[in-house]
């Protein structure tokens, strides 16, 4: 439980720093800090079970069918990082309060920040390979977040997508290798897979899991050849990059190695690959490192070299070196987050953190100057300083292993790489600190304030202490996270700073020599650099992924570029291209149904339809014709559904069909009324031929359907409908009973289509377009009549009469054709006769109903029936009926299918009028202010010729 | 009797209905083609009660009934359009 609470906590968190901002900065930080403490106790509380050697596990059943358990558990391993990541946090949000200035968004930022460590707390504990890519994927997000903090500097924004892509990218991989990974292991469980090693191993999948894990890894911890990512993230504020960049997210991926040590190191192919990236990209890193001007980069290629260092000990597959490389994460983790603090403070009181521009700080900023040498002697490997311990072991591991057969080749690579380490590390004290005092500084540099230097100051603790009694202050932590790394194998070892005067300590003091002597030559060194091709990380990167854009988008729009046409034809062309395949290559028999006797009346409407159909191929450019033509499809189709027995299909498209052609009919009043001719005739041609195709197709298959016997569901349904649903019509059964969850869903989509309808032309009606619709003039004549008397008074008429319709409907619904849906959208057509016989304005202020509530009402009411099986104890929409004797009324029958079919009724009306007003206050915005009367003429006044319709225009409009 | 008095029905209403579907390919206003669907829908109408009535249900009654309420709207609104363009003013 603790586990679950120690990861859910900085989540839950996350929703404190918005709030306490309100209550000031020092609320804001102090609120975060409360969190990660409380999270950092609870860890602290599991030390006891962790140090005995147990394995504290918490188990939660998440999605158990696809194997996805949020399982957590605790051991050496999982405790080292969380306790860094935690506890380096605390350290972190006090840094930050201080370091950002007041116009930075405080809470966002701890909000972030929060985010992003309960990712990694999440990655570091959990048991289940799919939970971690969850949390893993997180912090990708989560540190883009944070290093694109500052949105208004361009670097930040393109270093944070950069590392996202990068990592992204890698976590794609990582994705399909763990997947393998858990196929191979039979299970998801990571205690699972971790006793699985020699399975994992001898498995033919073992390869590509393991390369697709590494690109995983090594995108995340920064190694060859993706290392470029990680200097652009320095774009992020400070606390940022001390955080992310030295102590948690880029040690995601050293974690992940040493997680999985136990089952993919130790053999050649884990060797070959892991030892010789880290080894030649922590070499490359320190040289790069070396000429860097930027503190933070700087910074940045040391930690890339660092990682480098640890991933070349995992690398090596032996537990000695594994040993090593968990000290290094350590010690590498406490010195480096207090380098980029110092860093972050240089910048801070200089106001630059170029070197050129530096030195000499040493009599302005003691303190300072005291916590970096201090954090820089141990990144060069000075002794009685940590670093020392763990390059010793290092160059120990790199001098005994042989890489191909040549033995000296990883211990030289080593050398060389350690003097460079020296020489940078000298270097960001020797150029910033040292030297003669200038006066050219941006600021006036002096030490910060407390909060601000407390931070790295308590980072130097450990690294002295650690330097100076080794076994004693982190000797036991070593050994359960690495007793976690090894499985259980712990070597003989012994944690100390003099092991006698050997190969190892002579190439360690020449190291530390030589480094000396290259930042004495750093300008003939600097000269060397320039002279060999370097190749730009920054550029290649981008020429990658625009050339990935532009291949995209050469794709799609070769298959859809905005033509419907093309788009219509690529796509049936593929369908005919699939029937034709499977058609040809299999054996066909006709089907043994009987065909039924098809009367003359039947004949005749089907060639009507035909007639229709053809028809609208010929005017299909006249679209007001087009429209008069598909009413008499949408009129026939009714009454096919009628005549194969389908009432309810038919009343729905009887009703359907009004609303579609007013719909269609107020949008077509601001676009043209031709289309214009725009395909040639081989166009056409093609076209025509994929139509005829197309259709000859689709009538194939459906009539091979209808002349075969098959096993519907139908008669499941009608034998069940009245004993299982209590009504009779099995169609309305189905709708607001069997599938009443279908439906639920369906009438929430119809309401936040309504509603995006809505926002969609508010968003017009107050955008630019406003000004073209105010300006737009109407295409076609105008009748001066607006509300003919006649329709005023029919539909005032007709009024009452559809509700009750509506209502009828509605309530014989479950026995009978009809039901919400229908009654729905006959009270819409009842309600929208008002609104165009007398005007949009009379009616709205008529109609004291609010459609977007009717909405919200009609879900609701459908939710709340489903929730009342609740409280009978049933699940979610189990419907119940009785029947009820009333005197008068004699027998019916209560179904809580009524109360949902009242939620479906609402909210169709609500959609349907939402909809249809809405678009309707397009054309509202074109004219002046309406009158008030219900219709134009006054039939109280007498007298010729006051205002009777002008007649004359009716016969010229045509489209 | 009732059976020939019904075939003799479904024969003008079918013929009347084909006689529609001319009107409509032809035209030549937009009017008369919005008639011609205005006409074909009441005689939809009348083929469906005649079905109703040769079947011996009042299953289609309904049908029948909600094209007589709402058919006419169709026709209104094409006839807004043609008047006016903007049929909810």
């Amino acid at each position: 439980m603790a586990l679950t609470l120690i990861v859910l906590l900085p989540f839950v968190g996350a929703l404190l720093p918005g709030l306490m901002i309100r209550a000031g900065r020092n609320g804001c930080a102090l609120a975060t800090g409360a969190v990660t403490l409380l999270a950092f106790v609870l860890l602290m509380s599991q030390a006891p079970a962790v140090f005995a050697g147990e394995v504290v596990h918490a188990r939660w059943e998440w999605l158990p069918a696809i194997g996805l358990d949020a399982n957590f558990f605790l051991d050496g391993l999982g405790f080292l990082f969380a306790g860094l990541i935690l506890g380096i946090g605390l350290l972190i949000i006090t840094y930050a309060r201080f370091y950002l200035s007041r116009n930075d968004p405080m809470g966002q930022f701890y909000t972030y920040l929060l985010l992003f460590q309960g990712a990694m707390v999440g990655i570091v504990l959990c048991d289940n390979i799919l939970l971690l890519l969850i949390f893993w994927e997180l912090t990708s997000l989560s540190s883009f977040l944070l290093i694109g903090y500052w949105k208004h500097l361009p670097e930040g924004r393109q270093g944070a997508r950069m590392a996202l892509a990068v990592t992204g990218m890698g976590g794609l991989a990582m994705i399909a290798g763990m997947l393998i990974l858990g196929e191979i292991a039979g299970s998801y469980d990571l205690s699972t897979i971790l006793q699985e090693g020699e399975a994992i191993r001898a498995s033919q999948w073992y390869v590509p899991a393991l390369i697709l894990i590494l690109l995983g890894c090594f995108t995340k911890s920064a190694q060859f050849p993706f290392h470029f990512w990680l200097p652009h993230a320095m774009a992020a504020p400070t606390p940022v990059s001390a955080y992310l960049h030295s102590a948690t997210m880029v040690k995601a991926g050293i974690f992940l190695m040493a997680r999985l040590w136990p089952v993919l190191a130790g053999t050649d192919w884990w060797f070959y690959i892991v030892a010789t990236t880290g080894l030649f990209t922590m070499v490359m890193a320190a040289w790069i490192a070396l000429f860097k001007d930027d503190l933070k980069g700087l910074l940045a290629f040391s930690t890339v070299s660092h990682l480098a260092l640890i991933t070349f000990l995992f690398g090596l597959g032996t537990p000695i070196a594994a040993v090593a490389g968990v000290f290094h994460i350590i010690n590498h983790a406490s010195f480096k987050a207090a380098l980029f603090m110092t860093a972050g403070i240089i910048d801070h009181e200089t106001g630059t953190r170029d070197i050129k521009k530096l030195g000499g700080l040493m009599v302005l900023m003691p303190i300072t100057m005291t916590i970096a040498t201090l954090a820089a002697l141990s990144m060069a490997g000075v002794p009685l300083l940590n670093g020392f311990l763990t390059k010793e072991m290092m160059l120990h591991e790199a001098l005994h292993t042989e890489w191909a057969g040549v033995p000296w080749l990883l211990g030289a690579a080593a050398v060389v790489g350690a003097i460079f380490s020296v020489a940078y590390s000298f270097r960001y004290i020797a150029h910033v600190f040292l030297g003669p005092k200038r006066d050219d500084y941006p600021h006036h540099p002096h030490d910060p304030p407390f909060g601000m230097y407390l931070p790295p100051l308590i980072l130097i603790v450990p690294v002295v202490l650690i330097g100076l009694f080794p076994a004693a202050v982190a000797g036991p932590l070593v050994a359960v996270a690495a007793d976690a790394v090894t499985g259980g194998n712990l070597p003989d070892y012994h944690l100390a700073i003099w092991h006698g005067f050997n190969l190892t300590l002579v190439s360690s003091l020449a190291a530390l020599a030589l480094g000396a002597f290259l930042l004495w030559r750093h300008r003939q060194a600097n000269a060397v650099r320039l002279s060999v091709p370097r190749p730009e990380a920054k550029r290649i990167f981008e020429t990658l992924v625009d050339g990935a854009a532009a291949g995209a988008r050469l794709f799609t729009d070769g298959l859809h570029n905005g033509s419907l046409r093309r788009y219509l034809a690529v796509m049936i062309g593929a369908c005919i291209l699939a029937g034709a395949t499977a058609f040809l290559n299999a054996s066909h028999a006709p089907g043994g149904r009987e065909l039924t006797h098809v009367p003359i009346i039947t004949l005749l409407a089907w060639a009507v339809l035909i007639g229709a159909c053809v028809t609208i191929v010929i005017f299909h450019r006249q679209r007001l014709l087009t429209l008069v033509i598909v009413g008499v499809v949408g009129m026939l189709v009714s009454l096919g559904f009628v005549y194969l027995s389908a009432p309810d299909l038919a009343l729905t498209q009887i009703s359907v069909e009004v609303v579609t052609v007013i719909l269609l009919l107020l949008a077509l009043n601001f676009l043209p009324k031709q289309t214009p001719r725009d395909s040639g005739t081989g166009r056409r041609l093609r076209d025509g031929l994929l139509a005829g195709l197309g259709g000859l197709g689709v009538g194939g298959i459906i009539y091979a359907v209808m002349t075969r016997d098959f096993t519907t569901i139908s008669d499941f349904h009608l034998a069940q409908s009245k004993p299982g649903g209590g009504g009779t019509n099995v169609v309305n059964v189905i709708l607001v009973d069997f599938r009443g969850f279908d439906t639920f869903g369906e009438i929430i989509v119809l309401g936040i289509a309504a509603l995006a309808i809505y926002a969609l032309l508010d968003g017009a009606l107050n955008g630019p377009a406003v000004k073209r619709l105010r300006s737009w003039v109407p295409d076609q004549e105008r009748a001066r009549d607006r509300h003919p008397m006649m329709l005023v008074v029919a539909t005032r008429v007709m009024l009452p009469l559809s509700l009750m319709v509506g209502l009828f409907i509605f309530l014989r619904g479950h026995n009978e054709p009809g039901g919400g849906f229908i009654a729905g959208l006959v009270v819409a057509i009842a309600f929208l006769m008002q609104y165009m016989a007398s005007g949009f304005g009379w009616a709205e202020r008529r109609m004291k109903i609010d459609y977007h509530l009717l909405i919200g009402w009609g879900v609701l009411a459908a939710g709340f029936t489903g929730v009342g099986a609740w409280i009978a104890g049933r699940p979610f929409l189990t419907s119940d009926f009785a029947h009820v004797h009333l005197p008068v009324f004699g027998d019916f029958e209560l179904a809580t299918a009524m109360a949902f079919d009242v939620g479906v009724f609402l909210t169709v009306v609500g959609s349907v009028m939402v909809a249809l007003a809405n678009l309707s206050r397009l054309a509202r915005v074109t004219e002046g202010p309406i009158s008030d009367d219900p219709m134009d003429v006054d039939p109280q006044r007498r007298g010729p010729g006051t205002g009777m319709p002008d007649a004359a225009h009716t016969g010229k409009a045509e489209g | 009797m009732i059976e020939i008095a019904l075939i003799i029905g479904f024969a003008c209403f079918s013929l009347a209905l084909v006689l529609n579907l001319y009107r409509l390919a032809k035209g030549p206003g937009i009017a008369d083609r919005v008639l011609a669907l205005d006409t074909m829908v009441i005689n939809g109408i009348a083929i469906l009660i005649l079905y109703g009535m040769w079947e011996g249900t009042a299953v289609y009654f309904e049908a029948a009934l909600l094209f007589a309420m709402v058919g006419f709207i169709s026709t209104v609104a094409y006839c807004k359009f043609i008047l006016r363009g903007d049929i909810i003013e």
